[in-house]
């Protein structure tokens, strides 16, 4: 019989009424490489902090369930434990102090001390470090992942590259460790350097280290990985090894059909001949994180269009390039027209109204009241709300309250009354204020991104029923952007995958699952038809 | 009922509360001493009117993000430097402090833009350098003092040019305002008309805010990044709200002086902007938020307790100095308290 290395059993994790982790399972047998595969927000991160015995898992009440290493249980409630364990982590963003040398950074609080006076008399704390012995280990480890750069160089002077190779070569430094997770490595790398890091990831497995992959990318998987796990909405989807299975199974599982109840629309948005709202050609914006780099798609008067894609894909930078708030580079058409030198004023006065993703950032004014939120941005642009004396301008508050009490029952936001201040509500609510200062611009096209991150599921339908009903009922056209497919799925007329700051394709909501997968990895569509055709 | 007094104090905040209470028990003991109480109580209701002006300059600066303006120095020396030249220029009677108001406000605004525009360099640390500003502008308008071409005798140094260390307003604007429509309540003096004239004042900087361009700067301060969305030029706010602070430091400094009875110049304005900046505080502003009823409540606490309890400090411990480490300790003490409080957005 196989005795596994690490044994995660029934795993249950619930923040507050939240399930994150349900009856979840993880095995990983000694020397393999085990690839863990889910969208943002299955439950991967959740998992790997439990394995670490993070804070946040213990004060937000520990989990349920059993871990077990080399068939006996362990408990880890800390990361001195995880790390007692044998288990290391490689970061995604570098844990690294620039200042310090390669040798330093590696043996960072693990120093080897000499004997001396001092030592003799304070111990460890005033002991001297054994910089020879330090920079022997950290030249073993550096050779052992395949780094000719000298030991003695100062972190700041290398490439962004070679730091995940430091990373690692201090992960196998620690002389017990047994298993490494490597999160998401490959994101900041070029081809090439992910090339070398999967040989490197190769060779510690067969030299006797258990290693967890997480990874969006599929072609390293089917690369290096001997079995894969795929998560979903905190369940476990399945788990194999990798001979029996392909991307397009792959695909699926992670995908999955979990469309809620459809919403009800009567007039589908199918004519070909529709004008177009918006239009975008060769459209790229900067924004930290979440660049695009060439985006064309039209979008059909009249439409609930979707973007989708995993984080750091682009999606969310488009919205924001639209509205003029991150700079954008390219052709933006709004009504046929062209816009030159995007600026939110002449959006905004396009007929356009924007719902962001960051709402307690750009989204909300929290030390103001609910009316003042909703009417500061008609005020501003279409200078509503206001009485004239002259060249001198008075709010009306009147006009806004009588506004604003209109919105809060209309969107049923929870609130002691229109002169709350938005920083006590909950964040559903924040969201409707949001969306109903949008709407108090009285738009044609209204970009909503991420309209549910975060807030409760009641909320969330009632939310995604109000843009429907906006949609059908004013012909509002709507450009939803979110992370949740499903959300997507369940309201949007067509649904854009961005990949890699490009669009990969446009499909109908009603798409096979498999499609939605491997758009969402970035296959190429001639090479999604290829694979699709060979899987039937 | 007793839920909604809860709630009241919790508002007006514990510090406020103490403060407050310090401040009754301090005229308390005036008047069981006997140590003019009616005279007490009306030095009170002067030295409110006459902090008052200089105390609004904090709203404006902190509602544009700039936080509080310890560079009110910039404004008070235009203040000064308008009075000098009114005077300079023979205007007598309301004439001379309106004139001196208006040459104030135009050296204002010259500086206060270009500070403004410092300031949009070094977004974050405003207080910071607002400090080391202010003190480095008291030291060049003492050359420009000492080089000024003074023609009037009030003006001028007995020996040689220049202007001098103080400047007898008898003549001139000296206790306009106080002596404007004094009302009379036993043995107290009221001070109504410069009340008034301070209440025109508020009410004018509040009418400004509840205007659509007020509302905008105030967007500004509060969340750049919410103001970039509906393109309101976080910058352009910026500078509007030091020009307008540093304008009413202009104004402020010549209802003090006014009150006072003499042009302070050279270094007496250096420390002048940390009073301000504690009356607020004491008020209950915050470094992002400030609002006139800060104001109005400010100024009456911290002066009252210095305007108190030099009487009383005196009739407990004569021949000595502790009115003056009261007052050294309280102000200061606040505005310590008040630095500790800021709080980063969330």
């Amino acid at each position: 019989m196989d005795t596994y290395l690490l044994e995660m059993r029934h795993i249950t994790k619930r923040y507050g009424e939240n399930t994150v982790l349900k009856d979840m399972e993880l095995l990983v047998k000694p020397r393999e490489i085990h690839a863990l595969l889910g969208e943002n927000g299955a439950g991967k991160s959740t998992l790997m902090n439990i394995l670490f015995g993070m804070p946040v898992i213990q004060d937000s009440g520990g989990f349920e369930g059993e871990i077990r290493r080399e068939g006996k249980p362990v408990q880890i409630d800390t990361p001195i434990r995880a790390m007692e364990a044998g288990i290391g982590m490689v970061h995604q963003e570098f844990m690294m102090i620039p200042g310090f040398t390669i040798a330093e950074n590696i043996k960072l609080n693990r120093e080897p001390l000499k004997n001396s006076l001092a030592g003799k008399l304070g111990g460890r704390y005033l002991s001297v470090i054994d910089f020879d012995q330090m920079g022997r280990d950290a030249r073993a480890a550096l050779d052992q992942v395949g780094m000719e750069v000298s030991e003695q160089t100062l972190m700041d002077r290398l490439p962004v590259g070679h730091m995940q190779f430091v990373e690692i070569s201090r992960e196998i430094d620690k002389k017990n460790i047994k298993l490494l997770v490597f999160d998401e490595p490959t994101a900041v790398l070029t081809e090439s350097e992910a090339g070398v890091l999967l040989g490197i990831m190769r060779k510690l497995a067969d030299s006797g280290i258990a290693i967890i992959f997480i990874t969006h990318r599929l072609d390293e998987v089917m690369e290096v990985a001997d079995q894969v796990t795929v998560f979903r909405d905190g369940e476990l989807v399945g788990s194999m090894p990798i001979g029996e299975t392909d991307t397009v199974k792959i695909a699926e599982m992670m995908i999955g059909r979990k469309m809620g109840e459809a919403f009800e629309k009567t007039r589908a948005c199918t004519d070909e001949n529709l004008p177009f709202a918006v239009e975008l050609k060769n459209f790229a914006v900067d924004m930290p994180g979440e660049r695009t780099k060439s985006v064309s798609l039209q979008v059909k008067k009249g439409e609930i269009f979707g973007l989708a894609g995993l984080a750091g894909q682009g999606k969310i930078s488009i919205a924001n390039g639209i509205m003029g708030i991150c700079p954008s580079e390219g052709e933006l058409l709004i009504n046929g027209e062209p816009v030159s030198k995007i600026t939110p004023q002449k959006i905004l006065k396009q007929g356009c109204a924007f719902v962001s993703e960051d709402r307690k950032g750009t989204g909300l004014l929290l030390d103001n009241s609910i009316e003042d939120n909703i009417a500061v941005a008609a005020m501003k642009v279409q200078k509503k709300y206001l009485r004239r004396f002259g060249f001198f301008t008075q709010i009306d508050k009147k006009k806004i309250r009588a506004h604003a009490q209109e919105m809060i029952k209309a969107l049923d936001i929870r609130c002691t009354g229109p002169s709350q201040y938005t920083r006590r509500l909950s964040g559903g609510n924040q969201q409707k204020v949001c969306v109903a200062r949008a709407l108090s611009l009285e738009p044609d096209i209204l970009l909503v991104s991420e309209p549910t991150r975060g807030i409760d599921i009641g909320a969330k339908r009632l939310l995604m029923e109000y843009l429907v009903r906006l949609n059908q009922e004013r012909g509002m056209t709507i450009i939803i952007t979110s992370s949740e497919l499903a959300e997507l799925r369940a309201v949007c007329d067509r649904i854009a995958i961005i990949f890699d700051g490009t669009v990969v394709g446009i499909l109908p909501p009603d798409a096979p699952d498999r499609e939605y997968g491997l758009y969402m990895m970035g296959y190429e569509t001639k090479e999604k038809e290829r694979s699709v055709a060979e899987h039937e | 009922m007793s839920e909604k007094i809860v709630n009241g104090l919790k508002r007006f905040g514990s510090a406020r509360l103490i403060i407050s209470l310090f401040f009754l028990a301090l005229l308390a003991v005036t008047y069981v001493m006997d140590l003019s109480f009616g005279a007490t109580v009306s030095d009170v209701l002067v030295r409110w009117c006459m902090n008052f002006v200089l105390v609004l300059a904090m709203v404006p600066s902190v509602l544009s993000g700039c936080g509080l303006n310890f560079a009110s120095t910039l404004g008070i020396s235009c203040g000064l430097l308008g009075g000098v030249l009114s005077i300079e220029f023979g205007f007598t009677g309301l004439l001379s402090l309106v004139m001196a108001g208006l040459f104030g406000c135009v050296f204002a605004a010259l500086v206060g833009a270009l500070y403004g525009k410092l300031l949009n360099y070094i977004k974050g640390s405003e207080m910071m350098i607002a400090t080391y500003v202010g003190f480095a502008f008291v030291s060049l308008m003492c050359i420009v003092w000492v080089f000024l071409p003074i023609t009037n005798d009030t003006l001028r140094l007995a020996m040689g040019g220049g202007v001098r260390l103080n400047v007898e307003l008898s003549a001139t604007f000296g206790h306009m305002l106080n002596d404007f429509l004094p009302v009379k309540v036993g043995s107290i003096t009221i001070p109504l008309g410069f009340m008034l004239v301070c209440a025109a004042f508020s009410l004018l900087l509040g009418l400004f805010l509840n205007s659509r361009t007020g509302r905008m700067m105030r967007v500004a301060g509060e969340n750049p990044k919410f103001a970039q969305a509906l393109d309101i030029n976080v910058n352009t706010n910026r500078i509007l709200g030091t020009m307008l602070s540093t304008m009413i430091s202009a104004v402020g400094i010549l209802f003090y002086a006014q009150s006072y009875g003499f042009l302070q110049l050279y270094t007496a304005p250096l420390k002048m902007s940390f009073l301000a900046v504690a009356a607020v505080l004491i008020g209950g502003a915050t470094t992002r938020k400030a609002s006139i009823g800060n104001v109005v409540l400010g100024p009456l606490l911290f002066n009252g307790i210095l305007a108190t309890s030099t009487p009383v400090a005196n009739a407990l411990a004569p021949d000595s100095n502790l009115a003056e480490i009261v007052r050294i300790i309280v102000s200061n003490g606040i505005i310590v308290y008040a630095l500790t409080k800021i709080k980063r957005e969330v």
